[in-house]
């Protein structure tokens, strides 16, 4: 057992830490984290968009209840710790007690409240978690009257988000103009021009004097007299470090908790972390630094050497349609130059301030593309002498090229920033995606680029884009492709709801743009078809991919190759002799063992196909399926029959298990393994379905993946008999047909609907466990035949269909 | 004038060829595609991707274009262009239906070029 770590809130911060530290060393500590708020680590930043309602609260969520178990942390949420007795190393709560071995102060900010007249009536909220989102929500009715205190960037996301729910909303600001920390005025004044256009009223030098009403709010009273009706009053003045705990404990406390390099406190056994501290007389407010404090705090306590630097941040608005962007320092000052550009038609403004050669600051509203770029060599410190008379038009320009939206970014250096919340430049985009990250999710899995305020997913698009070429599809749940603007979930659902049941009536019925959709809708629509109408539908093999279509995967020079199935990867002499005869016989240029513990015979020419596929069924063999987005291959171990370790009968089971599943299709590949102890000679944990005999039976483990990602199972039940693992195999294989989006392997579609609910669905639930079995034997009475038998009707048709080489001869 | 475009080679009936799929003519100069589209259209081209060589004939058929087989480009059977941001081009032929019969012009097939080997 670990060292106890006990950890105050739950928050970005933290939560970041945690990541890395069970990245860096899973089960090192023994952790507890205690939360004030009723909930585990959710993305804060992203509370705007749910406020307006271009998110639900589920979207946000960073880490569930499953994700806790899984790294066995303990929970302690809604729980408040009241006092850190640091002489006994206890935190003490509502609940009791907790020992620690090392303490982490992770307790964010509170927001600051004005000290006026009426502050405590109710309607009176601040902007901090989801508990003050939702009382916005509730009262931005519309025509309902709201005011917001404060035009900082929280003040203005909480007034543009309720204005987007139909309130009638006031911005009131004490200073002259909108973001004066962020914006100059030229910036500020345009943003609010921006804002009044969305129907917002911006009062600005307003001092507030009173917050009116009796039982509840009713109105704003400001200095100079005017009155501003309000059923609701959002405080958005700013934050201060929350830090009454570490007070209490007398740790060094100045503005925020005081901490050193290693993020700890003048106590060695508490570290602080977050927007509760205080490093080198910095305060800080955005999540950039903190998750840099995340992976150094991790780093500390896993005993490694690591230095925090607070690092540049840059500031933008997540408020739809607006663009605006601000870094560095840009106050006037002698010797400071300023570049400028407008576009007042536009409503395009951008400054650069220069000191000497270096570029210190830079201002933009309403065109923000350059805003990594300028970022870039702010923080570089770059000698800009060179380009300043066309610094102002950004990289494309520099670089003399067109107009071209791409080129900005292509022109970006490989350390140029590109995430600012989570500090990911360019090249580690790049280097994620040679990795094999391909799509934005594999992407922010990979690097955590855009997935903190998502404001510069546009951004991480475009890297993508051009280094993907067209391999590229952008994200964002989008469309299932060009042809419709439904996504594939809207599809799957509304096909089973509208009971359509050809392809032409999907898209006549969801209006399709296209005339025969296109490569990658028809292959997705015939595979939603046949899944969900197995009795009814009739597999259109014109829209199948190659593959799928000759039963064979084909090559890079066209030829085929050719897999038969080799059972649980047992084979006979019989079945080698066959394979070697077929080899001699349609001469194979290459016969080569495969990763999935069978026989491939490589570049066999089209018109072959049938006939070595005779030949093989002949032998008794059948199609191995190497081609399908259907069951692949069970991977076995020798198990007890043969080996000293072995539990059960490992071969025999996955024998079993590969005559249940073979030929029922799926939305990507299926892959099997069962490995007759836990040594796991077959690799069961790293396939989409894992069973690792024990001696008391079996456990069934599923989401694994071993190719573009490498990903262990996840343990979904133990069972005693055979018979309960063939049942509860076939049910998860069915609820993954029915549910999953076409192409996506089983671990990307339990990371979307999680492990507990297919728990749900075919552990616990009996009578639902054997209702999937049974439609999964239905559809298996239909699907379950050997192409290779079955195709070709007509054995010319595999071949050209005239010859006119030799007339040309002649 | 050119006397062989008046010579049309009879491949055979239409009903060879599956709606919204291919197959493919041989000739000395390599393979053609032909393409029958849901429509009962028939369309021909070279069997060669501009790309990397893949058979355009096992592409999936979607309306009056093919999608590559190997990486997915998309050409249009009417004029051989590809589509989208790829660039390049497949040389079409003529072809037409007589009767329920698939016919090509012979004069433009056997004055192809041969084909340099892949
Ligand atoms: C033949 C084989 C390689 C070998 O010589 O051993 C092979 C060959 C191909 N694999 Fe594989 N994979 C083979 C085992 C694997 C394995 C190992 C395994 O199964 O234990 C993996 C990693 C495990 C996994 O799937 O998680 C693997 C991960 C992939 C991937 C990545 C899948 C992913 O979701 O990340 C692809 C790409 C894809 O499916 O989109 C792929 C795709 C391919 C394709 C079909 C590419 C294509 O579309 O043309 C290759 C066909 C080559 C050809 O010309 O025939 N192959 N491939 C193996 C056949 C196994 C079999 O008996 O059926
Ligand atoms: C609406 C909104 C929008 C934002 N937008 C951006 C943005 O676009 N970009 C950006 O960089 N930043 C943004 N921020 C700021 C960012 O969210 C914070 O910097 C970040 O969440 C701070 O992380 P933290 O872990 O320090 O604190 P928090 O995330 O606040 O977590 C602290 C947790 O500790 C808990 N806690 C406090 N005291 C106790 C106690 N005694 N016992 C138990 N638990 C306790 C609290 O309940 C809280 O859950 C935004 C913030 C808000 C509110
Ligand atoms: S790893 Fe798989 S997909 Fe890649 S080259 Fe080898 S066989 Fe082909
Ligand atoms: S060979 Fe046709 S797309 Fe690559």
């Amino acid at each position: 057992m670990g060292e106890r770590l006990v950890i105050i809130g739950a928050g970005m911060a933290s939560g970041r830490m945690l990541e890395h530290l069970i990245e860096a060393a899973p089960g090192c500590y023994d952790i507890t984290i205690f939360n004030g708020e009723p909930r585990g680590n959710y993305n804060r930043i992203m509370l705007s968009p749910v406020l307006s309602g271009e998110k639900a609260f589920e979207d946000i969520v960073t880490h569930d209840a499953g994700w806790y178990a899984a790294n066995g942390i303990a929970c302690r949420f809604g729980e408040h710790v009241t006092k850190i007795d640091r002489d006994r190393k206890m935190v003490v709560s509502a609940k009791g007690e907790t020992p620690y071995d090392r303490l982490v102060i992770a307790t964010g900010s509170a927001p600051f409240i004005i000290p006026v007249a009426g502050k405590d009536l109710s309607g009176v909220v601040s902007y901090r978690d989801l508990e003050d989102t939702n009382a916005m929500i509730a009262a931005a009715r519309p025509g309902a009257n709201a005011v917001v205190i404060g035009g900082g960037l929280l003040g203005l996301e909480a007034a543009a988000g309720m204005a987007l729910r139909g309130a009638k909303v006031t911005v009131i600001h004490l200073m002259g103009h909108l973001m004066e920390r962020q914006l100059d005025p030229a910036a500020g004044y345009l943003l609010q021009k921006d804002l009044e256009k969305k129907g917002i009223t911006v009062h600005c030098k307003g001092a507030t004097k009173a917050i009116l009403g009796h039982d509840r709010v009713e109105a704003v009273l400001l200095e100079d007299g005017t009155v501003y009706p309000a059923d609701l009053v959002c405080m958005a003045v700013g934050i201060r470090p929350e830090t009454r705990l570490a007070t209490d404990a007398h740790l060094e406390v100045a503005r925020g908790i005081v901490v050193d390099d290693q993020l700890r406190t003048s106590d060695p056994s508490v570290f602080a972390i977050g927007e509760c501290v205080e490093h080198e007389k910095q305060l800080f407010g955005l999540v950039a630094p903190l998750y840099d404090q995340a992976k150094i705090l991790a780093r500390t306590l896993t005993g490694e050497a690591a230095t925090f630097q607070p690092v540049q941040t840059a500031t933008k608005l997540k408020v739809t349609g607006v663009d605006l962007f601000s870094a560095g320092d840009f106050a006037e000052g002698p010797g400071r130059e300023d570049i400028v550009f407008r576009d007042p038609g536009r409503g395009v403004y951008k400054r650069l301030i220069l000191e000497g050669e270096k570029l210190i600051g830079a201002v933009m509203y309403g065109d923000t593309a350059d805003g990594s770029w300028f970022f870039g060599l702010i923080k570089d410190g770059t000698d800009v002498t060179a380009m300043r008379d066309t610094l102002i038009f950004g990289p494309a320009f520099a670089g003399g090229s067109s107009a071209d939206p791409m080129a900005a970014v292509a022109a970006l250096p490989p350390e140029a920033e590109i995430c600012g919340c989570n500090g990911v430049c360019k090249g580690r985009i790049i280097e994620a995606i040679g990795g094999g990250a391909n799509t934005l999710d594999l992407v922010r899995a990979e690097t955590k680029a855009s997935s903190s305020c998502g404001t510069c997913t546009g951004l991480v698009e475009q890297v993508m884009a051009l280094t993907l070429g067209g391999g590229f599809q952008a994200n964002a749940n989008p469309p299932m492709c060009k042809c419709t603007d439904h996504t594939h979930e809207d599809v799957r659902r509304l096909i089973k709801s509208l009971g359509l049941k050809s392809i032409p009536a999907v898209m006549q019925e969801l209006g399709w743009k296209s005339v025969g959709g296109c490569a990658s809708c028809r292959p997705a629509l015939n595979y939603y078809l046949l899944s969900d109408w197995p009795m009814d539908y009739r597999d259109d093999r014109q829209s199948r991919f190659v593959n799928e279509r000759n039963h064979a995967n084909i090559q890079k020079d066209g030829t085929y190759s050719v897999v038969p199935r080799m059972w649980g990867g047992v084979t006979t002499p019989a079945e080698l002799r066959a394979i070697a005869d077929a080899a001699d016989k349609y001469s194979v240029p290459m016969v080569k063992v495969t990763g999935g513990q069978r026989i491939d015979l490589l570049g066999v020419r089209k018109e072959n196909l049938p006939a070595i596929w005779a030949d093989l069924n002949d032998a008794g063999m059948v199609s191995g399926h190497a081609y399908a987005k259907g069951l692949r291959t069970v991977k076995t171990c020798v198990g007890s029959e043969f080996c000293r370790f072995g539990t059960q009968d490992s071969t025999g089971l996955g024998i079993r298990l590969e005559k249940l599943l073979w030929g029922s299709w799926t939305p990507a590949k299926v892959k099997l393994a069962v490995s007759g102890c836990p040594r796991n000679c077959a690799e069961a944990t790293c396939k989409d379905i894992g069973v690792v005999c024990v001696d008391s039976g079996y456990q069934i483990s599923v989401a694994g993946a071993a190719g573009m990602d490498v990903k262990e199972t996840e343990l979904l039940c133990t069972v005693a008999t055979e018979e309960e693992v063939l049942e509860i195999v076939a049910a998860f294989v069915q609820l993954y047909r029915e549910n999953a989006r076409y192409l996506h392997r089983i671990y990307k579609w339990v990371a979307k609907v999680g492990l507990d609910w297919c728990k749900a669905e075919v552990v616990e639930d009996r009578a639902n466990r054997r209702a999937l079995h049974d439609r999964f034997m239905l559809s298996q009475s239909v699907y379950q035949s050997d192409p290779w038998a079955a195709e070709p009707p007509v054995r010319k048709d595999w071949s050209p269909i005239y010859d006119l080489s030799r007339e040309a001869a002649e | 004038m050119n006397m062989a475009s008046e010579t049309w080679i009879d491949i055979g009936p239409l009903a060879d060829i599956p709606r919204e799929g291919g197959r493919v003519v041989r000739t000395a100069a390599g393979c053609v595609a032909v393409f029958r589209t849901a429509t009962d259209e028939v369309f021909a081209m070279d069997d060669r991707c501009p790309h990397k060589g893949g058979p355009l004939s096992e592409g999936i058929v979607h309306g009056r274009q093919v999608t590559c087989p190997l990486h997915n480009w998309v050409f249009d059977m009417t004029t051989g262009m590809a589509q989208g941001a790829d660039k390049g081009h497949v040389t079409t032929f003529t072809a037409r239906l007589d009767g329920g019969r698939v016919l090509l012009n012979a004069g433009e097939l056997l004055g192809r070029a041969p084909a340099t080997a892949p």
